[in-house]
């Protein structure tokens, strides 16, 4: 299996603090993978170097075939590029309608004079709906998103990454304060993503990843502790000592 | 709304039929009124004033666009202004002196050689400030397509050249509007210096003759005037709201409320960010070589960073983020000020202390900022908007 995504031996420092130390990672083209780890363990600071927010000190980002080093680019043109991010906190712009938010998502020509004479097309408009349908928004499309509740928010932010057809989604603690029947939808609705495209993940909730059934990944102090699936690195004393035994 | 095409943006915005209605009623009003070719009821200062006012509008559309719509508090956007005043008005002085030093030397015996005419106007126009030479800056004040080009394209480059460096650094909020009026205030003390080469703190004077029309009375060329500026706004009323309607409208207000996520969409925030600046300083460009012909004079003291603080107080008063919103603000507030500080508001004696409105009008407007922000932060717009959301669901 190629690598979609390669981080090798990458590290940063806030203030004398070592966010990350000398992580390495990497996923397929089509995989589910679930990042768990205490706080503090660097998961949104991993997520936050991938998107191009923050730059790391030392180490590689390389992104799909022809091989292209995510580091030099802007936030804009690695999600151009394909990595779509779903933050913890729900943000959709609150004050646009769920359609327009869609809309935005869209893939489309990303240029201010691309959106000037953009139009909206049936093939759009049928795309858009798909989504709603299938994040279960179908009915909201015209309800401002700032009107949602915190599950709807969530789902609707997920379904802007689905409309950006990303090849690497990262999704960051999707199933906070869900109610449980919300939870079933979310990790129906990941595990189908996952069967085209890559997902990466993070989450707290240990149930939610069990139900998620993929490969995890165990940070601690900004490094990669363990490995494998559920029963591996829950069965590793390590991770226990770390993180379980709390 | 998404895509709306240019055909269907009138009927589905009733609001900018309204707005057009209006302003064609109000430029039939007062051509009717003028004593130009009207019944006289209005005078030509007066009318000067309402032409002045539609420019003030017309870059007040300008400041809802980059300031309402996009985020981006620009404390410079009166700059631009300016500049496009001061480029028209060398042409204005320029070709003027020239007809008049023409003039005055046609009755010489030996016929003026090219030289002595320069040097003339030389003198004519810079003997204010001490100097016969006629600055670099005026090489094409002669030509009016060229100095109509430079209207667009001096303040365009500097807004092009200052945005860039600005927005790649991702400078934003209150730091951006610190820059814009650092740029603002440099711009007012380099002209107010005697060899910035456009007369120091006397200005341009004289704008509002017209070269080679001296037979025409400023009655009429008020007129004129207040019909260009009547058009230029309803064009630029007409572009704004297009470009707020479609997508490109979606993408600047998702800006506005969080930049990042936008980013993380795909979209180069600084480049709309940079567009949406660089479009707006055209249009206060051309507001401003609209304003500076009706009101005759422009000095450095017009383009201080006070000048771009009142228009950011009009389109918060009038409502950020609604186009007429802007037009009720900047022509609401502008005449306002202009009665309160012409001296036709009547002093109120106190006994012991007369309120002058010369002096009180300033405290007036701001109390009216505070109480607006305060009770009404959608500005006088959004009352609208209210009235008739109410009127729509019973």
């Amino acid at each position: 299996m190629t690598a979609l995504l390669e981080v090798s031996s990458i590290s940063v420092t806030f203030d004398g603090f070592r966010a990350i130390n000398n992580l390495s990672f990497s996923i397929g083209d089509v995989e589910m993978r679930a990042i768990i780890g205490p706080n503090g363990a660097g998961k949104t600071t991993f997520m936050d170097i991938i998107t191009g927010k923050t730059r790391p000190d030392s180490g590689e980002v390389i992104w799909g075939t022809p091989p292209v080093n995510l580091l030099s680019m802007s936030e804009s043109q690695i999600a151009q590029a394909g990595v779509g991010r779903k933050f913890q906190r729900p943000t959709v712009f609150e004050a646009q309608t769920v359609h327009d938010n869609l809309m935005m998502a869209m893939k489309s020509k990303r240029s201010p004079l691309a959106s000037l004479v953009y139009h909206s097309n049936q093939k759009d408009e049928a795309g858009i709906d798909a989504i709603a349908a299938e994040v279960g928004l179908a009915t909201a499309l015209q309800r401002r998103a700032g009107e949602l509740s915190h599950g709807q928010k969530q789902w609707l932010e997920i379904g802007m990454l689905l409309a950006q057809e990303p090849r690497l989604l990262l999704v960051d603690e999707p199933a906070a304060g869900m109610t449980p029947s919300e939870r079933e939808h979310t990790t129906a609705l990941l595990k189908r993503t996952a069967m085209s495209r890559a997902v990466i993940v993070v989450e707290h909730d240990m149930e939610f990843v069990r139900r998620l059934d993929c490969r995890v990944t165990v940070l601690h102090e900004g490094s990669v502790l363990a490995e494998g699936s559920l029963e591996h690195v829950t069965s590793n004393q390590e991770v226990i000592d770390v993180y379980l035994g709390r | 709304m998404t895509g709306t095409s240019p055909r269907f943006l009138l009927l589905s915005q009733p609001s900018i039929l309204l707005f057009m209605a209006a302003l064609a009623a109000f430029t039939l009003f007062v051509t009717i009124g003028s004593e130009a070719i009207g019944a006289g009821f209005i005078s030509t200062s007066f009318v000067k004033t309402l032409g002045k006012t539609l420019c003030l509008c017309l870059v007040a559309i300008a400041m809802d666009l980059v300031w309402g719509y996009c985020g981006i508090l620009s404390l410079g956007h009166f700059a631009f202004f300016g500049l496009g005043g001061y480029l028209i008005g060398m042409w204005l002085m320029y070709a003027r002196t020239e007809d008049i030093v023409l003039a005055s030397l046609a009755g010489q015996a030996l016929p003026p050689t090219p030289r002595e005419i320069h040097d003339a106007i030389g003198t004519q126009i810079f003997g204010v400030v001490g100097g016969s030479d006629i600055p670099l800056v005026w090489t094409f004040a002669g030509s009016l397509p060229v100095q109509l080009l430079f209207v667009l394209l001096v303040p365009g480059v500097l807004a092009l050249v200052f945005g860039w460096l600005a927005f790649r650094s991702r400078v934003a909020g209150v730091y951006l509007s610190i820059l814009t009026q650092a740029m603002t205030l440099a711009l007012s003390l380099y002209l107010f210096q005697n060899d910035s080469g456009l007369r120091g703190n006397n200005g341009l004077s004289g704008l509002q003759n017209l070269p080679g029309l001296d037979g025409v009375p400023q009655a009429l060329v008020s007129l004129w005037f207040l019909w260009a500026s009547a058009l230029a706004l309803a064009a630029a009323y007409l572009f704004a709201a297009w470009m707020v309607s479609g997508k490109f409208g979606n993408i600047i207000r998702a800006i506005r409320d969080d930049e990042q996520r936008v980013r993380f969409l795909g979209y180069p925030v600084e480049t709309y960010k940079l567009f949406v600046f660089t479009v707006t300083a055209l249009m206060a460009a051309i507001a401003g070589a609209l304003y500076y012909p009706q009101a005759g004079i422009i000095n450095p003291a017009e383009i201080a960073p006070i000048a771009s603080i009142y228009l950011a107080v009009w389109v918060a008063i009038g409502g950020r983020g609604r186009l007429y919103g802007a037009v009720i603000g900047a022509a609401a507030v502008s005449l306002l000020s202009s009665w309160f500080t012409g001296g036709q508001a009547p002093d109120i004696p106190l006994g012991v202390y007369t309120i002058k409105w010369v002096d009180w009008w300033q405290v007036v407007l701001g109390l009216g900022f505070v109480l607006v922000t305060l009770s009404a932060p959608n500005g006088l717009g959004g009352l609208v908007d209210h009235v008739i959301r109410r009127k729509a669901s019973p």
